[in-house]
């Protein structure tokens, strides 16, 4: 078992308040993701979950059980950390068998365990070097042996790919996810990487200045963002965002600004209707941009001048101009356009998004 | 002859004498000689010149003749050196125990985080940044037989009923001049243990803590063995410093009473300048010499495995 829950979780640094009023649910065998900018809270977060840092107020429990004043090493979870943490002194096996023996485990228990663990993960051959004779991977590999071998109740992980490279860390993203499938145990995953978050997580917790945004799965999340933040923080390349004003006219709701001039789908205009007047912020994806043609002529269009043209081979990125402002859309790399190009660019109407000009919040 | 008159425009060589520099031999060469002459000046020559005093029949005054090593077969046979000898492995053996033993635990205290620790650090280093000349002054009157402030002290706990003669008593004497060193030394290990606790990334004592360590488990198997080669160096400094130590016994004791405080430095002082004879002090000091060399050996050697491992 490993249900995790969090209730009213406050964090203070002096006069900082780091982490606000934070409520969760974690299920067993679930797999959530902290994402977020830095300084967001979400390593506080794990580090209180942890017991390395003190809950300011609140409870957190595991199991139903109150956790707060227990010890790190009393509440049955493994940690892996973002530099890894390996003890530089002692072997591969030394590393992952140190949390067996400290428990006062029997030699042939931590035998088998640590081996167990090391085949796992592949890297049998290892455990007589010491960690500087490693690569990046493999220190990670050993990390996360280390976490595996007490079989603990949570593991938490702290921005544990952050320092491999590009390619390893992609490899090592299926190697979690597979690991989390294989073990089933709970695991609460703190990353600044919006693609881990999507990749890896049952579920999504997005956090910013210590409160959480949104919590769900991560086509929700992308599909319904609670708030701008959420909108703009998951999907890469970023959501497009302009600030319009909503009039009415001929019964039709128009949204406009300085260089954009749309008739809102009739889906959208519902919820905008006691907006007629005021500002609010229209979001749209890259790839729900499309250039234009005639069978598109009842969406949503406007005009655009192309800045900057990024082939990416699955993809074109196409940086436009659009009035005062730059819109990015993601088109069919089949398409034949160039810097300069004007062109006129259509929304998906039912994939359009809009928020409160002042609060934020999705409308 | 035509060719001799013709002008080639070349870029401006740089001068013969700066081009040699442009070799690294020579710059590295130039670059060594002032460490060279200040070493071979300060220390080789001083150091050869003691050899020769010490197996010379030289006095202050007299240039002495060659006598082999009579000398040294003179000051093992002299009771003060022996206790001089004894009185220095004592008094490096107990002060380096406790100055590792206390500077270790005020460098865990000051690892930690709490209000006015800049204030609290820079104010650990006072004993080591007064000259030791003046310090010990302040501690010789503290020891005074008759103006003793400790024996105020203790008297008014009233744990002592009559005065205490710390420098008098040969026992109490050997005791106040660790105080001192021990006082005056613990800086020194507390600010290089701090340096060397501060490389260890925290994120390892908090996995230890996580993988089931205890504060004390987590230092011996963790903080400890990443420590030591710090360690090893700062003990090794100290027992080369504290070995041919002087201006502590000098200044509290001169030695006494009755010679029972000599350290080699000490003794040597006394016979080489104090009595004039310069080849006996000579061979005094150079006695240190062999026992020196091996334990800078041993630990260098020591300290050498500990990084390869």
């Amino acid at each position: 078992m490993g249900q995790v829950v969090l209730k009213g979780i406050n964090k203070f640094y002096e006069s900082v308040h780091a982490v606000k009023d934070v409520n969760l649910q974690i299920r067993d065998k679930e797999f959530v993701v902290f994402v977020g900018p830095s300084g967001c809270g979400k390593t506080t977060t794990l580090r209180m979950i942890a017991g390395l840092e003190a809950i300011s107020s609140g409870d957190i429990s595991i199991d139903g059980n109150v956790i707060n004043a227990l010890a790190p090493m009393d509440r049955d979870i493994a940690m892996v950390f973002q530099n890894y943490a390996l003890y530089p002194h002692m072997s591969v096996y030394d590393n992952m068998a140190f949390g067996l023996k400290m428990r006062k485990f029997e030699k042939p228990e931590i035998d088998k365990r640590v081996r167990e663990a090391a085949d796992i993960l592949g890297i049998g051959e290892l455990l007589k070097r010491k960690p500087r004779q490693l690569s990046g991977g493999q220190r990670q590999r050993v990390a996360l042996g280390r976490a595996i071998v007490r079989h603990p109740r949570v593991f938490l992980f702290d921005e544990p790919l952050s320092n491999l490279d590009a390619k390893l860390r992609v490899q090592m993203r299926v190697e979690l996810k597979k690991l989390h499938l294989r073990l089933g145990t709970t695991a609460i995953y703190v990353t600044h990487d919006q693609v881990e978050a999507m990749t890896l997580g049952d579920r999504v917790v997005v956090m910013k200045d210590g409160v959480v945004q949104q919590v769900g799965e991560p086509l929700e999340l992308y599909n319904q963002p609670a708030n701008k933040f959420v909108a703009g923080f998951i999907g890469s390349p970023a959501m497009n965002f302009a600030t319009v004003t909503v009039t009415e006219a001929n019964g039709s709701l128009i949204a406009e600004n300085s260089g954009l001039r749309i008739k809102l789908p009739d889906e959208t205009a519902q919820r905008l209707r006691g907006h007629v007047g005021r500002e609010v912020t229209l979001g749209v994806r890259p790839e729900d941009l499309t250039v234009a043609d005639t069978a598109d002529l009842d969406h949503p269009c406007f005009d655009a001048v192309i800045e900057v043209v990024e082939q990416l081979g699955s993809e074109i990125l196409l940086d436009m101009k659009v009035g005062e402002g730059v819109m990015v859309a993601s088109i069919e790399p089949t398409a034949r356009v160039k810097v300069r190009d004007k062109l006129r660019v259509a929304m998906r109407p039912s994939r359009l998004h809009v928020f409160d000009a002042k609060t934020e919040a999705a409308i | 002859m035509a060719i001799a008159e013709t002008q080639v425009y070349l870029p401006q060589a740089p001068r013969p004498r700066l081009r040699l520099l442009e070799d690294e031999r020579w710059l590295a060469f130039v670059l060594l000689v002032p460490t060279l002459v200040l070493l071979g000046m300060f220390i080789a020559y001083p150091f050869v010149r003691g050899i020769l005093l010490s197996v010379s029949s030289a006095r202050v005054g007299v240039p002495g003749d060659f006598v082999g090593l009579a000398n040294f077969y003179k000051i093992f046979n002299d009771g003060i050196f022996r206790t001089s000898a004894y009185n220095t492995f004592v008094y490096t053996g107990v002060t380096t125990v406790f100055k590792l033993a206390l500077g270790l635990w005020l460098a865990m205290l000051l690892n930690r985080n709490f209000r006015g620790k800049a204030f609290t650090r820079a104010f650990i280093l006072l004993p080591f940044i007064i000259p030791t000349v003046l310090s010990t002054f302040a501690w010789k009157w503290m020891f005074d037989p008759t103006f003793s402030v400790l024996n105020w002290l203790l008297y008014h706990l009233g744990l002592i009923t009559s005065r205490i003669n710390w420098l008098g008593d040969p026992d109490l004497a050997m005791i106040s001049i660790i105080i001192v060193n021990i006082w005056r030394g613990v800086p020194f290990f507390a600010i290089s243990l701090l340096a060397g606790l501060q490389t260890i990334s925290p994120e390892l004592n908090e996995a230890a803590a996580i993988d089931g360590a205890k504060p004390w488990q987590r230092f011996w198997h963790v903080t400890w063995p990443l420590l030591l080669p710090v360690t090893m160096v700062v003990v090794l400094f100290s027992v080369i410093q504290t070995f041919a130590d002087f201006q502590i016994v000098y200044v509290m004791t001169g030695g006494g009473p009755a010679n029972a405080t000599h350290l080699f430095a000490t003794y040597a002082y006394q016979i080489g300048i104090g009595t004039g004879i310069l080849s006996e002090g000579a061979a005094i000091a150079l006695a240190m010499f062999p026992i020196l060399f091996l334990v800078v050996i041993i630990q260098l050697l020591y300290i050498r495995r500990v990084e390869v491992r």
